[in-house]
């Protein structure tokens, strides 16, 4: 006997439609702010005198707004999407949902405004003063209750392996904030952190390179997990390999950091084990890549016709690259030359637009029309349009700093028979130039692409209507 | 480098936990038939 099907036996995706769009959004405005700061590297005058619009202001406006604004976004529509289509139940509380939603554009929108005004705890992607650090963290916890609490209440035996990922991703996102935002107050936007010198550092770095594993890269493996497999209309090529996947890359990410201090005050052990950890990392990141790319293994022909599905797949075939390329560097010699180069920049930026950038846009063309009550997008010419200025966008990026940072770093080294530097810094400042009008360019691209989506998702919004999707009933589950 | 004292035990605490995950997610059968969650997904939305 089948239970009465109740009115409320639907899914509950106001808080996922909201964060889609503004996912969108934000991902304009932090993209533009992208060029901005391009564009002032190539011509520095372009700050125009004004302090709010200098450089340094912008740059963690950039980072904020890409990584929690565009990318937190686009990770909290998801999670919240794949969480009750995995689990074939409501969200849990879904008040407190709407909480998350306004609580994070809060937050967005305090950094927009406190960056350019100068505040700052100079902490790198962890810029926000503790006022605000305070409010990210009561809408994490937040975030956690309705994430986890929809697990505990689900329908399905089984936690699909997409949860598994979002959920690390949570955890340690909470974890990781709390400890390196430890700080004392003085005054209302002012604080000391807790730590001191090279003890601030390695938590800093801590921090960092786990935000990149667990926010940038854990969360987004989520997404991968679910809207690849949904997309091509075929289960993940290996699943047990996932479940593998998931467990080594946890157990091993934590201790990458140090690789960020090479050659600083860090004491040399904990550089070589920083070193060393990035490299095992390598194992899981493309055991991960390949089950992803093989998930396609016998459709190979949707390639040619489906843009989403490009998207997805090139998105992971970025992660591939930087996930080889970031354990190279992380090897000291290599980082010898790398460090303090455009090189890192390259290599960040293949993570960014690449990866993070193409498998959130991929996502979000899966799911933004199925919100709306339609099978696709407006125009799929759009997304066609848009996968290939990007494309062109992110290889002209990333081909320019790498020449740009090798070039800077064999610079910076060379030395004549006396041991006197060959050049100054300066002229290497001069030898880049070329390489800073070429970046530009790519970004422009780039930010064009998402223009491009911009004008697609709101031409699919208004031509479709919110649907009121209902949960199928339990196909008698074993519970 | 003191905060190594802080930091180390942290790690294995939270590795200990991820050992409990693991342990518990086996336990409960959560990978007793692996290869058909991976369809599940495919048959409803």
């Amino acid at each position: 006997m089948q239970a009465p099907n109740l009115p409320a036996a639907v899914y509950s995706d106001t808080a996922v439609r909201q964060f889609a769009l503004m996912s969108v959004v934000w991902g304009v405005v932090g993209m533009l702010v992208g060029v901005v700061i391009a564009s002032q590297l190539a011509w520095p005058q372009l700050n125009l005198g004004i302090s709010w619009l200098s450089y340094g202001r912008l740059r963690p406006l950039h980072t904020n707004a890409v990584i929690f604004a565009f990318g937190g976004c686009a990770l909290m529509a998801t999670s919240f999407h794949v969480v009750q289509r995995t689990c074939q139940v409501r969200l849990f509380a879904p008040a407190l949902a709407s909480f998350v939603f306004w609580g994070w554009q809060a937050v967005i929108v305090a950094a927009a405004i406190s960056l350019p005004m100068g505040y700052t705890s100079g902490k790198e992607y962890a810029e926000l003063e503790w006022p605000i650090d305070i409010l990210i963290a009561l809408v994490w916890v937040a975030y956690a209750v309705v994430f986890f609490g929809t697990i505990g209440i689900r329908k399905v035996r089984h936690i699909y392996v997409a949860n598994w990922f979002y959920g690390a991703f949570i955890i340690a996102v909470a974890l990781l904030h709390i400890v390196n935002s430890a700080a004392i107050p003085a005054g209302w936007m002012k604080s000391y952190s807790a730590y001191a010198g090279v003890q601030d550092a390695m938590v800093q770095w801590w921090y960092g390179h786990n935000a990149v594993g667990f926010f940038l890269t854990a969360g987004f493996l989520g997404m991968m997990y679910y809207y690849i497999p949904k997309q091509a209309g075929r289960p993940v090529y290996s699943y047990r390999l996932s479940i593998v996947h998931f467990w080594a890359l946890i157990f091993t990410y934590m201790w990458a950091g140090p690789h960020h201090l090479h050659y600083t005050a860090l004491p040399d052990w904990t550089q070589s084990i920083g070193m060393v950890f990035s490299l095992i990392l390598l194992a899981p990141s493309w055991g991960g890549m390949i089950n992803g790319v093989m998930t396609l293994s016998g459709a190979w022909h949707k390639l040619r016709t489906d843009p989403i599905l490009r998207f997805l797949i090139v998105a992971l075939s970025f992660y591939g690259m930087a996930t080889f390329e970031g354990p190279m560097m992380s090897i000291k010699t290599i980082n010898a030359l790398s460090h303090y180069t455009d090189w890192t920049v390259g290599h960040v930026h293949a993570g960014a637009l690449g990866w993070v950038g193409f498998i959130t846009m991929g996502s979000l063309y899966y799911l933004i029309p199925r919100l709306y009550n339609r099978t696709e997008m407006f125009s799929v010419k759009a997304i066609e349009l848009h996968f290939w200025m990007s494309t062109i966008g992110i290889v002209l990026y990333i081909a320019a700093m790498w020449i740009a940072g090798v070039m800077q770093g064999l610079m910076w080294r060379s030395i004549h028979p006396d041991g006197t530097l060959t050049y100054t810094f300066v002229e290497s400042v001069k030898a880049t130039y070329p390489y800073y009008v070429v970046r530009l360019i790519g970004g422009l691209l780039y930010l064009g692409g998402m223009l491009v989506m911009a004008w697609n998702v709101w031409m699919t919004v208004v031509s479709g209507r919110s649907v009121h999707a209902s949960i199928p009933l339990p196909a008698l589950a074993p519970a | 480098m003191d905060i190594l004292f802080l930091l180390i035990p942290f790690s294995v605490v939270l590795v200990l936990v991820i050992l409990g995950g693991l342990w518990w997610a086996v336990e409960r059968g959560q990978f007793d038939d692996v290869e058909h969650e991976g369809e599940r997904i495919l048959s409803n939305d």
